[in-house]
């Protein structure tokens, strides 16, 4: 099996996984029944990507893995998901704080994945990178819409951007499995649009006439595997049908 | 949500060629909100290729109270209808 390419699709697809479980659990609890039902579209396409990925990932295998295993049966070390999407869900302007931060991100590094030496993962931006547009627009309009909005929404939008803003920068984290990747023209470079990601972002929350933030201090480790306290709950809930009913179906 | 967004109708045209149809209402807080929403809540198994949208406030309905005065004449005007006339059958293609 290649290693390599192994690792580097669980580190694009778990993003993608736990993203979605968070948007998921919004499901029936969005603000309004139209924002519910946009949240819950944003994560069936998040977990479509997904399975495009694991399928893939369930090919290089070569046991008897299926894209079920590797979503539900691994152990909390081996998810290599960034520590941003395991957020929670405070309110709604972290949600759609935390859903910027990664489509800005998400929507660059796709574009490139599509110049990918690997067709099928070239093949998979190409598909999911529609999506992704929506997705970006969809969460920077909301940006901008609660930062320049009312004032409660303002501070709201704020605090969260500036919490959520720590997370960011183990976004472009290089593993080996990354560089291995990044020198087959197989795995994208994300150094090498880091200051575009930054200046998007600033373009963006300065129209929400929001301050951008000028923390230091960066998170680490969810690409490693070390993750946040959030990351048990989260697998606990995605885990609990195929811990407790074994290979059960729908 | 304290304050209420306002309601907006939303029209869906189908397919290319078609026209657009009523399909619903939603909430937004404005038409560019009132598009997006109507994406998500009306076009996603695939509903449509173009979304208009209007502020319900901005259509004024007919009052079901005046049904008689408006509707019920046309009701006994037969000869209104293509079909009340006997065609010539040298009229083809009608």
């Amino acid at each position: 099996m290649n290693t390599g390419l192994y690792k580097y699709i669980l580190g694009i697809a778990d993003n993608c996984l736990i993203l979605g479980q968070r948007l998921g659990e919004l499901c029936g609890h969005g603000p309004n029944l139209e924002t519910d039902i946009a949240c819950t579209n944003l994560s069936l396409d998040l977990l479509g990507q997904v399975r495009s990925y694991y399928q893939y990932a369930a090919k290089l295998k070569a046991d008897d893995s299926t894209e079920d295993d590797i979503a539900f049966l691994r152990n909390e070390r081996e998810y290599v998901n960034v520590l941003l999407v395991e957020q929670p869900n405070t309110d709604f302007a972290y949600v759609m704080g935390r859903q910027f931060l990664f489509d800005a991100f998400h929507l660059m590094f796709l574009k490139e994945l599509q110049n990918s030496h690997d067709i099928t993962l070239s093949a998979i931006a190409k598909k999911s990178i529609k999506e992704v547009s929506y997705h970006h627009r969809f969460s920077s309009d909301w940006v901008k819409r609660l930062g320049d909005g009312t004032e409660e929404s303002h501070s709201k939008m704020q605090s969260a951007i500036n919490d959520l803003w720590t997370y960011t920068d183990e976004l472009f984290h290089l593993t080996e499995a990354d560089e291995e990747m990044i020198k087959e023209g197989i795995g994208v470079d994300t150094p090498k649009f880091k200051d575009e990601y930054y200046n998007h972002l600033t373009d963006i929350l300065e129209e929400a006439t929001l301050t951008v933030p000028e923390s230091k201090y960066f998170h680490k480790g969810g690409k490693l595997g070390i993750h946040s306290e959030n990351m048990g709950f989260i697998l606990s809930d995605l885990q609990y049908m195929q811990r407790t009913y074994p290979n059960m179906q729908w | 949500m304290k304050k209420k967004w306002p309601l907006w109708e939303i029209f869906v045209r189908s397919k290319n060629g078609l026209e657009h149809r009523h399909f619903g209402s939603l909430h937004a807080a404005d038409a560019e909100m009132a598009l997006e929403n109507a994406r998500d809540v009306y076009t996603r198994r695939n509903e449509g290729v173009s979304i208009w949208v209007v502020e319900s406030k901005h259509i004024t309905a007919s009052n079901p109270e005046n049904y008689g005065e408006l509707f019920e004449p046309a009701q006994d005007k037969v000869y209104r209808h293509p079909t009340f006339y006997d065609l010539p059958d040298d009229v083809k293609h009608m």
